[in-house]
Order: structure tokens, then sequence, then C-alpha cells
């Protein structure tokens, strides 16, 4: 960000202006200025084209099963789609918040339970002295660049063989949504770990020191003065955490996919497209993929100062 | 600290032990789950690498053990002696590296043009376009990916509509084959002399859209960390434009694009999403990357045995990946501090 020295007492609608002029004190050429617009507004262009065409097509009211044209705003716009898929948008009987509930159990489950533990393990590896801290280390780091389709095989195969009897329900832990929430916390606890690292280490020690000082022992470090300075850090990490669990496809659709009543979001939304989808039309595809992103990309973007840090970083696991 | 423990009195003594097995206690919730739905299948996998591992060897009823086959399976693949159509193993590993290689360079190179431009001084509307441009990273990949397969289809797509409609403005009737290229499915190459089918270029182009802004924002950071006198400097001197960007912008933004730039590269390598829900592996497999083959053996075959041996190529790949870009990144390292 270009430093804005716009004085405190300055008029709302001349600092407004001034942002908008880029706030320097050098002024561009007009000639170069338009040639920089054009560029740009074409750049922004592309970006939104994909994003608009998307938006209109779910407000189409037409109800035919593919576009015919490029509609900005189709006539007669309506939001049947958005009716239509919210209560019934497969072939299936669950409704769109039976299978948001299904994503948000293992979106919560899998980030709460991945930064819990991965928060204590990450104080570790920043602070604390051990024998075996690097190799340790190494191996996160190793299990962190493998994609997860390398953990998720052999685990299907492992998990499939637990049978869990308990409080009167009796099902395979491999066909359930707790043993989805496994395979996420699997992916996920890797990149806590390293994620919540590398933010310790930017904290100063020099508040522990004084704590160690006044006699806090190290349980009292980790949860007095470590862990309030880090809530930042394990906001964040829980969050990418959880669009990662919102948006899992890969073991929610090889654990459950045979089982619609336990199907989520992007299994949905697969089925929706291409050779399976011969029956829904394009506006509810379109309507129900605004449905599926609309909450959590509302939440990341107005967090993007935080959050983009973190996935460039390694946020996203393919 | 210059006591032995044995010296200290007793009650010292087990607090230094307790201190000594703190470090430990705070990482055995970590390990445990890790050790469990982690480690424990990752050597499964290799076990299950080494024999014929059906689904008939893990039913929960009547599981029969796995007969021992040797390195079968990774002779198999090899060989691409597998029993499913268009496999070709080095001709999937080429097109992965490639892709992730193309990716890589077209993100890069367009991340920092853009930042470039609206690192200009005195742009107007600087912050909007920054807040808007960020718009292909909010949203989840999974979506990203099955949006743009429909936006390539050939008779309701938008790039073909978009295609038609940019003719229509030059004079070219519509229905000019060109307006209704089958992007996704289109079996002989667009470009003779380039083994390369139209859904690569289409894959790319969603990628693309995809991946550069997160490119934009190191690069912005990189350019803000630029102290403007060296500018100045070099103006006095009476570089151009051009000079400018080479002697002072790209030197800088070298170290913060180079490690990006590695870790793009693993993170393109390993892209589930396009291939597989946008692609699906067309024409003929020959979009196929190693992750989503490895994923069809599994969840399409049930060949669990191969897609294991599977697995324990890509780990090596990646091993090996890693080795080759961390000496790049230190032979490069030296001349950018």
């Amino acid at each position: 960000m270009t430093t804005i020295a716009t004085p405190r007492r300055m008029p709302f609608v001349s600092r407004a202006f001034a942002r908008a002029r880029g706030g320097d004190e050098r002024r561009m050429p007009v000639g170069r200025q338009i040639v920089m617009q054009v560029i740009c507004i074409f750049i922004l262009l592309t970006v939104l084209f994909p994003i608009i065409w998307i938006f209109s097509m779910s407000i189409d009211p037409r109800n035919i099963s593919r576009p015919d044209a490029l509609n900005l705003i189709p006539q007669g716009a309506s939001l049947q789609a958005y009716a239509k898929v919210l209560d019934h948008p497969t072939n299936n009987p669950i409704s769109f918040l039976g299978l948001m509930a299904n994503s948000l159990k293992i979106a919560l489950a899998s980030s709460v339970i991945a930064v819990a533990i991965g928060v204590t393990a990450a104080y570790a590896f920043s602070r604390l002295r051990f024998r075996g801290r690097e190799s340790l280390m190494i191996a996160i780091l190793g299990v962190l660049m493998l994609p997860s389709v390398a953990v998720i095989i052999p685990l299907y195969v492992f998990i499939n063989q637990f049978k869990i009897d308990f409080a009167g329900l009796s099902f395979n832990l491999r066909a359930s949504l707790v043993g989805v929430s496994l395979a996420v916390i699997s992916g996920q606890l890797p990149f806590a770990i390293w994620n919540l690292k590398g933010y310790l280490d930017t904290i100063p020690k020099d508040l522990e020191e004084a704590a160690a000082v006044d006699g806090a022992s190290q349980n009292q470090i980790f949860l007095r003065v470590v862990l309030p300075l880090a809530v930042p850090a394990v906001a964040v990490t829980a969050f990418l955490g959880f669009l990662g669990g919102w948006t899992e496809y890969l073991t929610a659709f090889m654990f459950i996919g045979g089982n619609p009543n336990d199907w989520t979001l992007s299994i949905a939304l697969n089925s929706m497209v291409g050779g399976f989808a011969r029956t829904t039309t394009w506006s509810e595809f379109a309507a129900f993929a605004i449905l599926f992103a609309l909450p959590v990309s509302v939440v990341f973007f107005f967090f993007q100062r935080y959050l983009v840090g973190g996935l460039a970083v390694g946020g996203v696991k393919g | 600290m210059a006591t032995t423990s044995a010296a200290l009195p007793q009650p010292a003594r087990t607090r230094r032990v307790r201190r000594n097995m703190q470090p430990y206690l705070y990482l055995l919730p970590a390990f445990i789950v890790m050790g469990i739905i982690t480690f424990y299948p990752l050597l499964f996998q290799v076990w299950m690498s080494f024999h014929d591992f059906g689904l008939k060897n893990f039913r929960t009823v009547n599981p029969v053990p796995a007969p021992f086959i040797g390195l079968d399976n990774y002779i198999r693949i090899a060989e691409s002696q597998l029993q499913i159509p268009n496999f070709e193993f080095p001709r999937l590993v080429l097109f992965n590296i490639w892709w992730a290689f193309s990716n890589v360079v077209v993100h890069v190179v367009f991340g920092v043009l853009v930042a470039v431009v609206l690192n200009t001084k005195g742009l107007m509307f600087r912050g909007i376009y920054r807040a808007l441009f960020i718009l292909p990273v909010v949203i989840p990949s999974i979506i990203v990916a099955t949006v743009w397969r429909n936006m390539f289809d050939p008779d309701a797509g938008a790039v073909n509509f978009l295609l038609q409609g940019i003719g229509g403005l030059v004079g070219i009737a519509a229905d000019n084959p060109l307006f209704h290229l089958n992007w996704l499915r289109q079996s002989n190459d667009p470009i003779p002399f380039i083994p390369l089918p139209l859904a690569y270029f289409a894959m790319i182009t969603a990628n693309t859209w995809l991946g550069w802004p997160l490119n934009a924002v190191v690069a912005t950071g990189a350019l803000q960390s630029i102290p403007g006198d060296l500018y100045e400097a070099a103006e006095m001197d009476g570089a151009s434009a051009w000079q400018k960007f080479r002697t002072v912008t790209i030197p800088f933004l070298r170290p913060a694009m180079l490690p990006y730039a590695i870790y793009g590269f693993v993170i393109t390598f390993n892209l589930f999403f396009l291939p597989y829900f946008m692609t699906s592996g067309e024409p003929f497999g020959r979009t196929e990357i190693l992750v989503t083959q490895a994923y069809r053996l599994a969840q399409e075959r049930q060949l669990y045995g191969v897609a294991a041996a599977f697995s324990v190529y890509l780990f090596f790949l990646l091993l090996l990946i890693t080795l080759i870009t961390n000496r790049l990144a230190k032979a490069t390292k030296s001349y950018a501090d």
C-alpha cells in the first residue's frame, strides 16, 4: 500500500478524491493514465467475466437446460432457481440445508480439532528445545508436501475395518462423516502445526521471559501469555481449515459417495455438471454454486488481508 | 546449568525430569493423531504396493489375505501395462511436469506485470482494482473448476458465446466453426507440432485466471520494499523504463518470487481440481495428472495395490523435485542477497 499522506483535518470528500488519484505527490500524464486505466479495466473484465456469467445464469427464469447466449440480466429475472436448489438440489431427497449441515459438520470438526492439537505442537516446535526436534519437524513438512490423494487411499482401506457400535448407533467408520472428518484432519494437521509455528516464531520472547522470571510455569506461560497473543493466527488457521473441510471432495466422495444422505455440498455440486447432469438446468447449477461459495467467499473477501498471507505460504492442498 | 541432576536434591530432580518431558507432552496429542491417521497409513501404503490388493482383501465380510507380488505393481505402472484405457506412464509424468512448469511461468509473469501496473505512481482507483483482482482467490477451487467446465462447453459455454460476439464485431458469422470449438474434448491438437490437446489450453486459461492474483500480491509486497531513491539514481544516470525494470525491479523481485514460484510449482503439480472437475482427463486421458490418475485407480477401478505403488512413485517424484528446486533456490540465493 502506498502511504497516503493526507492530513487528518482534510474533509472526507477531498480525502476520497486524493485516494482515487492514488494519493501520490507525482501526477501521471493524462495520456498515460488513460492507457493504464484501459489495461486495468480489461484485466478487471477478465476477472469478473466468469463471476458475472454465473450470476446472470442463476437468475435466468426460463428453466431451459442450457443457456443460449450471454445475457447480463436475463428478461424476467427471478430467484426461482435458488428456490429449487434450496429445496431439492439433486435427484436425491436431501435438501440444500441437509447437504450444508454435512459440510458444516466436517468443516467444524476438522478445523477445531486440527487447530486445538496443532497449537500445542506448534508451541513446542517454536519455543521448546528437545531431542529429535529437527527430524520431527521434517516429518511434518514431508507430510505437508504430499498431496492428500497419497494419504487417503491407504486411510480408506485402514479405517474401513472399524465398525462402530456406540449409543445404539452402528456404522462403518469409513462410510460416515466421522471417517471423512478424520481424513480431513489428517490433511490439515500438518498445515496447522506449520502455519501456527511460523506465526509463533514472529512473536518476541520478551513477554514469556518476563513471565518466567515472575515464576510462571511452562503451562502458565503457554496458556496465559502465548495463546492470547496467537489468537489471530489461530483464527486464520481455523478459517483456512474450515474452508478446506467445507469444500472437501476427494475423501467425501470416496468414503460416502454411495450414501446420498451423507452427501456434502461439493459432491452435490459435481453431480450437477457434465455427464451426470443431463437433467440439471444450468441456472440451478449456477444458483447452487453461488449459495455454496457465498458464505466462505464473503468472509474471505473481507478478511483477505489476514488470510492471503497464510494462503500464499501453503493454505491450499490439492 | 553446571550442576548435574544427580547432585540436585530429590524434588529439583523430578522437576527437571518433568521439564525435560514437557516438550513431548505438548507434542503428544498431535503425534498420536498423526501416527494413527497419517504415518501408519503411509507405511501401510508401502506394504500395499507390494501386494495384489483389491476390494476382496479389505471388505468387512470375510476378507481374504492379499498375495505378495513383489515389484509387479511398480513394473506394470512403469511399462504402462495397466488394465485401463489410455494409460501411458511416461507421457503422464511429462505432461504433469510441463503442466506445472508452464502454469508457474505464466502466473509469475502475469502477476508481476499486473503488480507493476498497479504500483505505478499516480494510478487512479488503485484500491478498487487491488480489492477486486483478488476475487478469483476467494472462490473455492471446486466451484472455479466446475464453472469453467461449463464455460468451455461447445454449445452453451460462455467462452464460445464470447468468441461469437467478438467475431460478430469484425463481421465473421456466428456459425463459423472457430466459434464452436469443443474445448475440452477435441482430440486433434490445435498446434500441429506441439503435442498438447486443446483441453490443455483451456485448463491453463482457467488456472491462470485462478493463479495470477496471488502472484501479484507477493510481487506487490516485494515491489513496495524497493527504496524509491534507487529509481531516482537510475533516472539520473539516464536509464530507460526497461533498464530500470531490468536492473532495479527484477533483482529485488527475485528473492520474493522464487520461493513462491517453487511453492506454486509443487501446488500446481498436485492440483487435483482442474484435471478432475474440468476436463476429467479428456481427451483420451491426455490431461490427466498423477494425482487424478491415482484417485481414479482407487476410486473407479478399485486397484488399491496399484494406486499405492502409484503414490510411492509420486512421493519419489516430489522428493526429486524438492531436491532440485532447493538447489535452484540456493544457487540463485547468493546472487539475490
